[in-house]
């Protein structure tokens, strides 16, 4: 068993996973078009995260034009480049499947508030 | 041909050159040691035989040990390997190294016992229909024909002990040797439970 978790953790990153459920997040993704390589930015909301250690994967949700948008990201894959967080979200469950279901203000999440001490 | 045995540790999955996740099985190769060399003056075939995994003293009978005389304590898996392509004197200890050339791989194992079980699952027969009354659901239909033969044939595919077999695995790609922890990572998966004993061969048909 240890020799597949030393496995895993060589590929495992440590520099992404800087975000939580609830948050707009923007990932940086390679994309290979034939011979060129290019990064497209995919922004949305995190709603769920899937599976551990090197299967992790995250849910992320966004509106493209009034269609409901979800792409599932290997969360250590080596052709994330990096993931910014937007905008914290205060959100009292794990997942976020509910939003599915509603459209306009009722679809937001409100922003978390971390006071200073 | 070239091949080591090893124990079978599991699977998990690993991203490629290309960023895709691609699921391996993690064998693990402990030391291999060359127990004798036959040669076609002595035996009338070439052939190598090796040994791994350390075996108790309390288990071991004279006659076995005496196998191992002067080579190494004696070892619980032994393996002839026909045609060994490398060369290999008595005593020399094998490791995954052996296989930092080699892309494809065949793997050899046991298969999970699944103990008595019925022609659909063994034999993957299409049994009946669940509802509608047909009073037909799982057996296995006819087994013979009428006055003539008058007999079932040896050899029909019925009910029975299913699993436990030894299974080959062709054509496996290597995606990874590691030297420093002594794994094999081939791609898909292979027969028999976690810490079974499998024997990696370099590819017959590639």
């Amino acid at each position: 068993m240890d020799v597949i978790k030393a496995i895993e953790s060589e590929q495992m990153r440590d520099d992404v996973l800087n975000f939580h459920v609830g948050d707009t997040i923007k990932v940086y993704f390679k994309i290979r078009e034939g011979e060129k390589e290019r990064v497209q930015v995919y922004e949305g909301l995190v709603i769920a995260f899937n599976n551990g250690g090197i299967r992790k994967t995250v849910t992320v949700r966004k509106n493209s034009y009034g269609v409901g948008v979800e792409r599932i990201f290997p969360v250590h894959s080596p052709r994330i480049e990096k993931i910014d967080v937007v905008r914290r979200g205060r959100v009292r469950r794990a997942k976020l499947y509910y939003i599915r279901g509603k459209v306009g203000k009722a679809a937001k999440v409100p922003e978390l508030i971390v006071k200073r001490r | 041909m070239l091949g080591l045995i090893g124990k079978k540790i599991g699977m998990t999955q690993v991203f490629d050159a290309n960023g895709i996740l691609t699921p391996v099985t993690v064998i693990k190769i402990e030391d291999n040691v060359v127990i004798e060399n036959r040669t076609v003056e002595k035996n009338g075939y070439n052939s190598c035989v090796l040994g791994s995994f350390d075996k108790k003293k309390s288990q071991t009978t004279k006659p076995y040990a005496g196998q191992f005389t002067d080579v190494c304590a004696p070892k619980k898996t032994l393996v002839e390997m026909r045609d060994f392509d490398k060369e290999a004197a008595v005593g020399e200890v094998l490791k995954v190294d052996v296989f930092n050339d080699v892309s494809f791989v065949d793997v050899v194992g046991t298969s999970k016992g699944k103990g008595f079980q019925g022609g659909m699952k063994r034999h993957n027969f299409a049994g009946g229909r669940a509802t509608h009354g047909s009073k037909f659901h799982r057996d296995i239909g006819g087994t013979a024909m009428s006055a003539s033969p008058s007999r079932t044939f040896k050899g029909k595919r019925m009910a029975g002990r299913m699993g436990a077999d030894k299974v080959t695995v062709q054509n496996l790609r290597v995606v990874r040797v590691d030297e420093e922890m002594q794994v094999l990572l081939v791609k898909g998966a292979i027969p028999g439970p976690a810490q079974s004993v499998v024997i990696v061969k370099k590819a017959k048909k590639k």
